[in-house]
């Protein structure tokens, strides 16, 4: 009954192409992280060598190389403290924020919902640069401190890592706020004033009712964030300063300045393995368990 | 009553917060100083230099052309692994399946940029293609990692319609190849605009991998942006950066639009 060749186009299409630029390419930065570095071009010598003989010419080096120097690791621990930073900071403004748009009334909420997405659909890059004119030595937020007396001479308030994380919040809320108000609107407000009738307090009510609730929207918001910045290029790029060194700049440099490609790509895999891996795993699995689920 | 006001209060500030940076780059957008700081009096100066500035009217014609292609590759492609991922019962190695089309959604883009210059050149070197990279690596970038955003899309739309609508009208006698074309196609027809709307704008923007995969006349928008703006401010960004906003919040609204449209 069903066309047979359909669903195969269907399936393969994409499949093909997948495998082709995304797989092969993943499996490239394997293969060159795991190959001897040279000088040349390309700066590393082959895997597989066949004069005198088919010989596998492969090391652990590179991988040796970037755990074992603290410049490395460095700014890897910096970036993951970055990221820890930014996704506490995105969480205790988001969370406020979706809860109450989740608790307006049906209309103003999704007036609410697009007024806080939008400014997500305006252009990264110029909303990161926004923040360097706001941060200005003699930017609109230095101008308000001196004339509010607050301070007596304009603050370095660029280029350090306050700025990083500033720039990293702003950009990253709505990110944090989707997922978040998505649990929350799943969930009977009728709970809380339940919990109000019980005779619970508001801290109460918050942490014993509405906190074990948004859990998973939570966790999802978190990870939305804390992945990519821990990746971040282009805001430390344009708002930090020498102060910190984090693992995108560290990966950049490595490739483009250094041309170490192994290394890079030792960086670039570790990555993968540390960051990426354990969440499509689990999704994997979840996705899984809840086909099994609904049979 | 008190409950309302912090409420309220709340979402003002949060609304403040997001808004007052967008304000801020649009309103000195009309300085006429060419010092962008220092306040001069409003002009119309810079939008007339930005439009004949040609490096960035050609970066930005180059940065539509990728955007919209790339857009169109990943929208067909995700709309097959959304359908297949929903529909179809039998796809070999189906946890592969999944791992290809939801990790470029978490790769960091450095990596995936990275990966994709590398694959180029060792494609090069094995079958002399591509000798130089340039936009249609680019666009092949743009549409790897722009396919995952239009395949969710696409399944949550799905997983959401009826089944039943496209069994009954096969027990009506239509083939599968109509189903597809006369039931599901016009149902998820909001969801692929709105997937494709999404992609272009996710390709128009994009920096990092555009950095990685671009070659000699290939400098996209945010490629020439970032070099004007990387160590200081430029009123020609200033004047490019009012317009571009509040034109991507419009496609962001027709979004909206698309994406709500079947939901109640």
């Amino acid at each position: 009954m069903k066309n047979k060749l359909f669903e195969k186009y269907f399936v393969f299409s994409p499949y093909f192409w997948l495998v082709l630029f995304f797989f092969i390419p993943l499996a490239i930065i394997f293969k060159i992280s795991i190959s001897v570095s040279e000088w040349g071009m390309p700066p590393y010598q082959d895997i597989f060598l066949f004069d005198n003989g088919f010989k596998i010419n492969t090391t652990f080096e590179n991988y040796v190389y970037i755990f074992s120097d603290y410049y490395y690791i460095g700014s890897f621990v910096n970036s993951l403290i970055l990221a820890l930073i930014s996704t506490f900071f995105c969480l205790l403004i988001g969370f406020p924020l979706a809860f109450y748009i989740a608790t307006s009334n049906i209309r103003l909420r999704n007036i609410l919902l697009v007024l806080v997405v939008i400014p997500f659909w305006s252009s990264f890059l110029l909303r990161v640069y926004a923040w360097k004119i706001i941060l200005q030595n003699n930017g609109i937020l230095n101008v308000i401190l001196l004339n509010l007396g607050i301070t007596s001479e304009p603050l370095q308030l660029l280029y350090n890592q306050y700025a990083v994380i500033m720039g990293i919040v702003y950009t990253y809320l709505p990110l944090m706020i989707l997922p978040l108000y998505g649990y929350l609107n799943k969930f009977d407000l009728n709970f809380i004033e339940a919990s109000k009738d019980l005779g619970l307090n508001r801290i109460k009510t918050f942490f014993k009712v509405i906190l074990p609730l948004s859990v998973p929207g939570i966790v999802a918001g978190s990870l939305l964030v804390f992945i990519p910045v821990v990746g971040e290029f282009i805001i430390p790029e344009m708002l930090g300063g020498s102060d910190r060194l984090y693992y995108g700049k560290i990966l950049w440099e490595e490739f483009f300045v250094n041309r170490n490609w192994p290394g890079a790509s030792a960086l670039a895999f570790s990555g993968i393995i540390i960051l990426v891996l354990p969440i499509v795993i689990f999704q994997i699995l979840y996705s899984r368990w809840s086909e099994k689920n609904e049979i | 009553m008190k409950s309302s006001l912090i409420k309220s209060t709340v979402i003002f500030l949060g609304l403040f917060f997001l808004y007052f940076p967008i304000l801020v780059l649009i309103f000195y957008s009309f300085n006429e100083n060419k010092r962008v700081m220092v306040w001069k009096g409003f002009s119309l100066r810079w939008y007339n230099e930005l439009f004949n500035n040609e490096q960035i009217i050609e970066a930005f014609i180059i940065s539509i052309k990728i955007a919209a292609l790339s857009a169109t590759f990943a929208t067909i492609l995700g709309v097959m692994i959304g359908y297949s991922l929903v529909r179809i019962r039998k796809i070999p190695f189906k946890s592969f399946y999944i791992f290809l089309s939801s990790t470029p959604l978490v790769l960091p883009e450095l990596i995936l940029g990275l990966s994709m210059l590398l694959f180029f050149i060792s494609l090069n070197n094995v079958i002399g293609f591509p000798s130089s990279r340039g936009q249609l690596t680019i666009f092949i970038s743009h549409v790897t990692f722009c396919i995952a955003f239009v395949a969710i899309i696409i399944q949550a739309r799905l997983t959401d319609f009826n089944k039943n609508i496209e069994e009954a009208a096969m027990d009506l006698g239509y083939n599968y190849t109509k189903v597809l074309y006369k039931i599901t196609l016009p149902i998820i027809l909001p969801s692929i605009i709105a997937g494709w709307l999404l992609t272009f704008t996710i390709s128009l923007d994009d920096l990092v991998v555009a950095s990685f995969t671009t070659g000699p006349g290939a400098n996209t928008l945010p490629i020439v942006v970032f070099s004007k703006v990387r160590l200081g401010l430029s009123p020609e960004v200033n004047a490019l950066s009012a317009i571009l906003m509040f034109a991507l919040i419009i496609i962001g609204l027709f979004y909206f639009y698309f994406n709500k449209k079947f939901k109640h």
